[in-house]
C-alpha cells in the first residue's frame, strides 16, 4: 500500500513538471515567419573561438560557469569560422594580425556579426600614441555591430554587448519589413 | 672564476681583438666585430670557462652607433661575462652570427634584425620575427619614422595634446579644445571643517 502511494506521488510530481511540449496540448501559436526566424537566430548565435589578448581572458570568463554565456545560446564556441555567426574581436589587433582577422571574417558564412571588445579593438586603446604596430580600430577592416568599452571589459559588459546584438538581430528581417532600428543607449 | 679572471684569459688568448674590461654592475668588454664568433666559441669550449649559456642577445641604438650585447653565463662554474660589439655604420650594420654556436641566438638575432636592422652574416633564416614581412623600417631605432600606410591601412593618426588635461588625443579633438575651460582648484577654505 505504502509503495503504491509513493508511486502515485512520483507520478503526480512528474505530471506537474512536464516539459513544455506536454503542457499546452495541441495549441497553435500565430506569428510572422520573420519573427520566428529572428527569434531562432538570436537564440543561437555561435561565436568563433578567437582571442587576441587579455580581453580574451574576460571572454573565457564570460563563457564559463559564473556568467554562463550558454544562457543566451551563445556558448557554442566554434573552432572554425565556417560554423560561426559571430566574431568577438577580443584584444589588440596588430597590423600583422589585421590581415588574418579580415580573412577569418571573410570565411564566415552570412549573416555574420562582429563585436569589438575593449579599447584596443575599438580604437587602438593604450597603443593609440606609440603603437606603430597596432591597428587603430578593427572597424577599419570589418564592419562592427556592437562596441564594448573597457580595458578589458568585465564579463557583465560583454554580456550587455551581446544582448544588444541579440536585440539588433531581433529587429532584422530576412523576408519582410524591418523593425525600427535600436536607439543608442 | 671572476669576470676579471675570465677577461684576463680572454686577453691572453685574443690580445688586441678585444678591449679593456669596463667595471660596473655588469662588467663588459668590447670585442672587434669580426672576432665575436671566434671569441664566443672559445669561451664556450675552453675547459674551466665553459660559458655554455647565452642568457641574452640584445641590440642598443646609441645614435652615433649601434651596439649588440651578449650576456654569457656558465651553468657549471656560476660565472659570467658580457660582451659588446659596436657598429658605427648605421646604414649597413653587419655582425657574424653566433646562432651556429648557441641555439638561443637564432630568434634573438632575428628580433635584433627585425627591430634594429642589424644583419647577422651566416644566419640560416634571417627574417623578421615580430613585424610583418613587408614592414618598412626598423621600429626600435631612435630615428624611426612610422610609415603612413600598411597595405592600405592607416598606421599613425594625427595626434595632439589635450591642452586641458595633457592627454594625447586625436588632432581634431585637440583642436576643438583650444580654449578649454580652466581647471578649478578645489576651494578648501570654503569647505566646512578646513578653516583651521
Amino acid at each position: 500500500m505504502a509503495e503504491t502511494q509513493t508511486e502515485l506521488k512520483i507520478q503526480e510530481k512528474a505530471e506537474n513538471t512536464l516539459p513544455l511540449e506536454g503542457r499546452h496540448g495541441n495549441n497553435v501559436i500565430v506569428t510572422s515567419v520573420d519573427k520566428v526566424l529572428a527569434w531562432a537566430r538570436q537564440s543561437s548565435v555561435w561565436p568563433m573561438t578567437f582571442g587576441l589578448a587579455c580581453c580574451a581572458i574576460e571572454m573565457m570568463a564570460t563563457a564559463a560557469g559564473r556568467y554562463d554565456l550558454d544562457r543566451f545560446g551563445m556558448g557554442v564556441m566554434r573552432a572554425s569560422p565556417r560554423q560561426s555567426d559571430l566574431m568577438i574581436v577580443a584584444g589588440t589587433v596588430t597590423m600583422k594580425m589585421a590581415l588574418r582577422v579580415k580573412k577569418l571574417y571573410e570565411q564566415m558564412p552570412e549573416p555574420k556579426y562582429v563585436v569589438s571588445m575593449g579599447s584596443c579593438a575599438t580604437c587602438g586603446g593604450p597603443y593609440w600614441k606609440h603603437g606603430y604596430h597596432v591597428l587603430k580600430g578593427v572597424d577599419q577592416i570589418v564592419p562592427v555591430d556592437v562596441y564594448v568599452a573597457g580595458c578589458p571589459p568585465r564579463p557583465e559588459a560583454l554580456l550587455e554587448g551581446l544582448m544588444m546584438l541579440q536585440e539588433k538581430i531581433k529587429r532584422e528581417a530576412l523576408l519582410g519589413k524591418k523593425l525600427a532600428p535600436m536607439m543608442a543607449a | 672564476m671572476t669576470t676579471q679572471e675570465i677577461h684576463a684569459r680572454l686577453k691572453a688568448r685574443f690580445g688586441d681583438r678585444l678591449g679593456e674590461l669596463t667595471e660596473g654592475v655588469d662588467p663588459f668588454c668590447v670585442v672587434e666585430t669580426q672576432s665575436i664568433a671566434d671569441v664566443c666559441q672559445w669561451l664556450r669550449d675552453e675547459p674551466g670557462i665553459d660559458l655554455t649559456s647565452l642568457m641574452c642577445l640584445s641590440a642598443v641604438d646609441l645614435k652615433d652607433k649601434l651596439e649588440v650585447v651578449y650576456n654569457l653565463h656558465s651553468m657549471k662554474h656560476k660565472h659570467r661575462i658580457t660582451l659588446k660589439v659596436e657598429l658605427s655604420d648605421r646604414d649597413n650594420p653587419h655582425v657574424p652570427t653566433i646562432s651556429t654556436l648557441f641555439g638561443t641566438a637564432d630568434w634573438h638575432e632575428r628580433e635584433a634584425y627585425d627591430m634594429m636592422g642589424i644583419v647577422f652574416d651566416g644566419h640560416h633564416d634571417l627574417r623578421r620575427l615580430l613585424c610583418p614581412d613587408d614592414w618598412e623600417g626598423w621600429p626600435l631605432r631612435k630615428d624611426y619614422v612610422v610609415q603612413e600606410y600598411y597595405r592600405g591601412l592607416k598606421v599613425p593618426y594625427p595626434q595632439g595634446q589635450d591642452p586641458n588635461r595633457g592627454h594625447w588625443v586625436s588632432q581634431d579633438i585637440a583642436d576643438q579644445r583650444v580654449n578649454p575651460p580652466q581647471r578649478r582648484e578645489p576651494d578648501l577654505k570654503s569647505m566646512s571643517g578646513n578653516e583651521a
